[in-house]
């Protein structure tokens, strides 16, 4: 893919993606106010090639922990490291760079409304390169029949599904045939066929593609019918890792709760709260 | 939306736009009719000018000839010395009288030239030397009173 | 006990005011961010047309009405005042100051801070809560670059025009009241008012002014907007935020402004 300045392309070639590990983290403690920390401890370690999971309860980190990789944020303390660079300490050029070798699918899509699902796709594709109009009709129609949404060029974000948003956003997030593709709740909200269609795309993507896929998501079934590798995080830490295989046969209390959708276990179903008979003492 | 509606109604409303500023500049200000005339500079001293104020047209005959420039204090003669613009097509002899007027009762006070027959002419930075100061309404209306009570009672 | 609650309002305010400080500052740098990027707004020319597009184009229709309007009614009070004193050939000159000098700038600014500024505030907002602008710099784009700096220039290209415009259908208003309805002399009322407009100090004043307010709602605009807590109610106080605070900053601008502009004239 040409690049835009040569200046671009020396820093990019920085970024080795034929590290064994696409993405390091070690000992990552975060919290957006720091007396709350979020993270407390995390290590992690992404093959490369290979579709990760990170699962966990709603509000455990695990969106923070995409945005520890894409350096949106910075680690109050640990390592953050994407092939062989510390993205802390990478100043804007190299944010720059380490951001065009990342995609990102966020929530829900995120596309941007005012434009057409073409454009969408075509966004990076035209700010990053100079490639010729005629080039890019190619380029965004071949990643959109990816999706199989070639058809659907024409219409507005608002005209769409919610898995054929999440679709486009996949193609957008490939566009530039990225070293990395990040997945935030790629399965949230949608409907059997969809989320198998979803599924099957973030597996066919990594094989074809040669990327590196992080999934942060707490749909278990999903993941494991198309995952290589799991991570479960709670109250900030690694509590349990391991392969589909090694997860649906595990004893651990946590990863059983999880895989079995048992309402009370490791995580309480209670939030904390007085005892009963407190409350109710004026019936007792 | 595509881009060539965009462009045309953009288009269209810099262009409504600039022409309501010309319109404003031309058709409401006064840009084209006093600005880039060539003046020169005339001076007149006077006892009182009343409610003349910089910018106040300078007028012969009724017509407006130039704009009074700037008007300050004496502090040695405790006089007005008004500085006004006179535009290039006009002179004036140098015996021309300068009056600070109303026009009408109640209307804007400027300053009136009349020409007299000396034929040397006024020159840039000249001095007007006859001045005839405003007529303030409370001396007017005391010396009237004034003048009454000096009449013997008949 | 009301030392207790003078206590708590006194925390309250000193908190608040530190927080005004604070965001006062944010704003500061983020205006010489945008003033930054203005380059990148320049080469991506098709998106600040299109801006200028929805903040002016769409403004013009209210802006027009309100200018007629506005015209009309003053040449109303204009005349039934200017009668006592047999001045109504001193309309057009009451009406084209007024409108030129102040209204003109001051009531546009107003509308537009309430119909274009606020558009923007929720756009951007709304961009913010479905992770749009996070979308676009995940994706090595900067937001400030390609979605706040050219709704800022939109908006202060089209606020001058838009002021012009104003002030145009208000002297239109008034000669069509005072001339066609009233009887006016035609010939009075454009050579008096032609004489009494000067374009430097009028005009050209009026025009920076409107700049000035143009910059103002821009401002607010995008920095409410780009600051908006991802929500519902967060876009929609930023809307709130960015009519109200960009309106009381018009008329207090307008103020200092009109003191400086026209300090030696009749003053």
């Amino acid at each position: 893919m040409p690049h835009r300045s040569a200046r671009s392309a020396a820093r990019s070639a920085k970024f080795d993606p034929a590290l064994d590990a696409a993405v390091e983290l070690a000992d990552v403690r975060f919290g957006y106010d720091r007396r709350r920390p979020i993270l407390k401890g995390i290590d992690m370690v992404i093959p490369r090639g290979k579709v990760v999971a990170i699962m966990g309860g709603s509000g455990c980190g695990k969106t923070t922990i995409l945005r520890l990789i894409g350096g949106q944020i910075r680690p109050q303390s640990g390592k953050v490291v994407v092939g062989g660079q510390s993205v802390p300490h990478l100043d804007r050029d190299g944010l720059y760079a380490l951001r065009r070798r990342v995609g990102m699918l966020f929530q829900f899509g995120a596309l941007f409304t005012d434009m057409s699902v073409f454009e969408n796709v075509a966004f990076p594709i035209r700010e990053h390169t100079d490639l010729p109009d005629d080039v890019v009709r190619d380029l965004v129609l071949m990643k959109l029949n990816a999706v199989g949404l070639r058809g659907a060029a024409g219409l507005k974000p608002s005209e769409l599904s919610g898995g054929m948003a999440r679709r486009v956003a996949l193609a957008r997030a490939t566009a530039l045939d990225p070293m990395i593709v990040m997945y935030d709740e790629p399965f949230a909200g949608l409907d059997p066929i969809s989320l198998g269609v979803v599924g099957r795309l973030i597996r066919q993507m990594n094989d074809a593609l040669g990327v590196t896929s992080l999934v942060v998501t707490h749909d278990v079934y999903e993941s494991l019918k198309i995952v290589d590798y799991l991570y479960f995080v709670s109250e900030g830490r690694i509590v349990a890792q391991g392969t589909p295989d090694e997860v649906r046969s595990s004893a651990d209390p946590f990863v059983r709760q999880f895989v079995d959708a048992q309402p009370d276990g490791p995580v309480p179903f209670h939030y904390a709260a007085r005892p009963l008979a407190q409350d109710f003492a004026h019936v007792l | 939306m595509n881009r060539a509606t965009i462009d045309l109604w953009v288009g269209i409303f810099v262009t409504i736009g600039l022409g309501a500023l010309a319109f404003l500049s031309l058709k409401v200000g006064n840009l084209l009719t006093t600005q880039s005339a060539p003046s020169y500079r005339l001076e007149a001293r006077f006892d009182n000018v009343a409610g003349l104020k910089p910018r106040a047209p300078v007028k012969a005959a009724g017509v407006v000839v130039g704009r009074v420039e700037s008007i300050r204090l004496d502090p040695k003669t405790y006089e007005a010395v008004v500085s006004m613009r006179v535009d290039d097509g006009y002179g004036f002899s140098r015996d021309t009288i300068a009056s600070v007027l109303t026009s009408g009762l109640l209307g804007e006070v400027y300053v009136g030239l009349d020409a007299g027959g000396d034929p040397k002419l006024l020159t840039d930075g000249g001095m007007i030397a006859k001045t005839q100061s405003a007529v303030i309404i409370e001396r007017l209306i005391s010396q009237f009173l004034f003048d009454k009570a000096q009449a013997p009672a008949k | 006990m009301s030392s207790d609650v003078l206590v708590r309002g006194l925390r309250r305010v000193g908190a608040g005011t530190l927080v005004f400080v604070t965001r006062l500052g944010f704003a500061t740098r983020f205006f010489f961010a945008v003033l930054y990027h203005t380059p990148s707004a320049i080469r991506r020319l098709q998106l600040t047309l299109r801006e200028i597009y929805f903040t002016g184009v769409l403004s013009l229709v209210i802006i027009l009405v309100s200018g007629l309007f506005v015209g009309m009614v003053l040449a109303l009070q204009g005349v039934e005042v200017l009668d006592r004193y047999g001045a109504n050939e001193s309309l057009g000159i009451v009406v084209a100051l007024s409108l030129v000098r102040e209204l003109g700038p001051v009531v546009a600014g107003l509308l537009f801070a309430s119909r274009a500024g606020s558009a923007v505030t929720a756009e951007i907002g709304l961009m913010k809560a479905t992770d749009q602008l996070a979308a676009m710099e995940m994706m090595a784009v900067d937001p400030l670059a390609r979605v706040v700096a050219p709704r800022f220039w939109g908006g202060v290209i089209s606020m001058p025009l838009l002021a012009a415009l104003f002030s145009t259908m208000g002297v239109f208003g008034a000669y069509l009241v005072g001339v066609r309805l009233i009887g006016i002399d035609a010939g009075a009322f454009w050579g008096n008012m032609q004489a009494a407009v000067d374009f430097r100090t009028d005009i050209v004043n009026g025009v920076i002014k409107s700049v000035v307010f143009g910059v103002i709602v821009s401002l607010f605009a995008v920095f409410e907007g780009y600051d908006a807590q991802p929500t519902a109610e967060g876009v929609s106080s930023a809307t709130t935020r960015t009519v109200v605070g960009s309106s009381l900053a018009i008329l207090g601008a307008d103020f200092i402004l009109t003191v400086f502009m026209f300090r030696g004239i009749g003053l």
